[in-house]
């Protein structure tokens, strides 16, 4: 079903963790709220979940405002960033919960709970207590819980956080691989935008409350809108220029012969072999950069460094660059995209 | 661990803690070897025999008093205040994790009656309780109704004594409750609420039980609390003694290891419920973890 946030606001006393956002996800979409903590992107998800009251605005979802509906008349399921598995119950009987709760007969409580652990490979461990079980095996018997009260929304809070990198690639893959699926519709909250990349058809940034740039993820990161996007997304360099600042990616610089009429000095501060490719970090030497005004991932470079070039290895290895260089550092002219503001 | 020799620090600690222990569990020690006296034997040591010979007398009645009587009313007073301590401190402890008005002055008022001596406590009820008893003989008296006119005094067992207790054992479930609801989650009760729980449901199915270790904690603290009650018991009880100030009335005129043998009883008492509770709660987890490893 479709989901739509219509001015929706959530205030804290005197703090707004929620400035009246406006967002339309279309149903069977993979949606993911993207964005450093304190962005007001999990609250926005506990609203949609109904775990939190609306200060103002409204939720639809498919036909009907769900503005003070209870979590379970929403066709929502919520995953939370803990997981929440009953301590007390064993994996079989923490999915079969919502269908106890409504009062189902015993027999079609094991039976139903039993098909949603197979779908998600936990039907062998049916019997464990969820202290038995991984990290990675607890998450998909919370995805199991989630979806057996058959929602048309699944919301996630920061579901792979807890699991090692290798684990949540993988996880990454099912969770996707289950939403097509199910052709059911996922908003996800994730602090990590490589995940959102990975596994959005729509990313929605937000910042201080509001939504930077909601779009597909090629868009965002071809065409960030506002500086913040640029930095969060990560691989941009953000410069300002006398017309206005831009953002240029930080494979689309060119060093020394390659930079271009437009060229200025910089010293090499840092060289980060990475397999495939170089990272060079550069002293800005001449070039006007915006102060990075936030912490987190997404600065501009990873490191002190203010402006980052990535090279191809190859190229990289046809002229090397050593600390303390200095080199010309220029760009092409259409990889330069123009900011708001 | 390591292969350096212990400090000075290391013994002088060891000490202090050696004699802390000594003192916390020596004086049960001492009762519960007297207690075993022999049928010539003293109160005090050389122990002149061992025997059991002190808790067949024992089992035969104390003198005028009914020692069993007095055990089974401090039982069943000590089940009843564990009962409503829990239950009370429970949902005090729910209603102060949710924050209301007043919360701040309403938890210093019940942590207080910790405070204030015990003995005060009592004398303040038993004087409240005489004057209920006044104002209803001065109803019977003015209304001349016929159910009124046989009142002796409200104070009894279930009444003055039961609330002494209570002013004992609930701010201890309280602090008890603040502590573990401190580390439960309200993650669960939202994932409840999620998978369509009602308020109730969430608590009988999810609360509750994940709680349950730390519910029989303060079920146990409740009844021991209460079962060797002194202080506040002596002004409040009415008519009929509680073990311990039967015990305590016994100390005055009973001269032999029979009173010993009661202390060891008691004692006993105690320390099988602890222990039954205890190993209850560890039976059920052991079991929970064994049926989910067992079919996997």
């Amino acid at each position: 079903m479709d989901v739509e946030l219509i001015r929706l606001t959530k205030r804290y006393g005197d703090t707004i963790a929620v400035d009246g956002i406006d967002l339309k996800v279309r149903s069977g979409a993979y949606c993911c709220l993207l964005g450093p903590s304190g962005c007001g992107k999990t609250t926005t998800l506990r609203m949609i979940g109904g775990h939190e009251a609306v200060t103002d605005g409204d939720v639809v979802i498919g036909p009907r405002s769900v503005g003070d509906a209870a979590p379970a008349e929403r066709g929502t399921a919520m995953m939370f960033q803990s997981y929440a598995l009953f301590p007390h119950l064993n994996c079989r009987d923490n999915v079969a919960f919502s269908l106890r709760m409504r009062g189902r007969p015993k027999a079609e409580r094991r039976a139903r709970a039993l098909a949603m652990l197979d779908l998600v490979q936990m039907g062998h461990l049916a019997e464990r207590l969820p202290a038995q079980l991984s990290g990675g095996q607890q998450q998909r018997v919370a995805l199991a819980r989630a979806l057996v009260t058959e929602p048309k929304v699944l919301l996630l809070d920061e579901p792979l956080s807890a699991l090692d990198p290798f684990l949540r690639v993988r996880m990454r893959v099912e969770l996707k691989r289950i939403q097509k699926d199910l052709g059911l519709t996922f908003i996800h909250v994730t602090h990590s935008q490589e995940e959102a990349m990975a596994l959005s058809d729509l990313v929605v940034v937000m910042n201080a409350g509001r939504i930077e740039q909601a779009a597909d993820p090629r868009t965002v990161f071809e065409r960030p809108a506002t500086a913040f996007v640029a930095r969060f997304i990560g691989g941009h360099n953000v410069i300002a220029l006398p017309d206005g600042p831009v953002a240029v990616r930080a494979d689309r610089m060119r060093l020394g012969p390659d930079a271009g009429p437009d060229a200025r000095p910089a010293r090499v501060v840092a060289v980060e072999y990475q397999g495939t490719s170089v990272h060079i970090g550069l002293d800005h030497a001449g070039l006007d950069l915006l102060a990075p005004d936030m912490d987190g991932p997404g600065r501009p470079s990873e490191g002190p460094a203010a402006l980052t070039a990535i090279l191809s290895d190859r190229a990289f290895a046809a002229a090397p660059l050593g600390l303390g260089d200095v080199v010309a550092v220029g760009w092409d002219p259409e990889a330069a995209h123009r900011l708001n503001a | 661990m390591n292969d350096r020799p212990r400090t000075l620090a290391f013994y002088v600690l060891a000490a202090v803690f050696a004699l802390y222990v000594l003192f916390l569990y020596g004086p049960t020690l001492t009762i519960l070897v007297l207690s075993f006296q022999g049928p010539q034997g003293g109160l005090t040591f050389p122990l002149n025999g061992v025997s059991t010979h002190w808790f067949s007398r024992l089992w035969a009645g104390v003198g005028v008093v009914d020692i069993w009587a007095a055990f089974g009313r401090s039982l069943r007073l000590g089940l009843v205040t564990m009962v409503l301590s829990v239950v009370f401190a429970f949902f005090a402890g729910l209603a102060f994790r949710k924050g209301f008005r007043g919360s701040g002055a309403l938890f210093a008022l019940a942590v207080a009656s910790l405070i204030v001596p015990s003995i005060v406590v009592s004398l303040g009820i038993g004087l409240e309780f005489r004057l209920i008893d006044d104002a209803i003989k001065a109803a019977a008296a003015a209304t001349g109704w016929s159910f009124l006119q046989d009142h002796g005094t409200a104070m009894g067992l279930y009444t003055s004594a039961l609330g002494a207790h209570l002013t004992w054992t609930l701010p201890f479930g309280l602090l008890i409750m603040f502590a573990v609801f401190n580390r439960f989650s309200p993650a669960y009760e939202e994932a409840a609420r999620d998978l369509g729980a009602s308020g109730a449901q969430t608590l009988t199915h999810v609360v509750v039980p994940i709680l349950a270790p730390s519910l029989v904690g303060v079920a146990l603290f409740g009844f021991t609390l209460s079962f060797d009650e002194l202080a506040r018991t002596s002004q409040a009880i009415g008519g009929r003694n509680t073990l311990p100030l039967e015990l305590q009335g016994l100390t005055t005129t009973v001269t032999t290891p029979e009173i010993y043998a009661l202390g060891t009883l008691t004692t006993a008492v105690s320390a099988a419920v602890i222990g039954v509770s205890l190993c209850a709660v560890l039976w059920l987890q052991k079991r929970r973890a064994r049926l989910g490893l067992v079919k996997a």
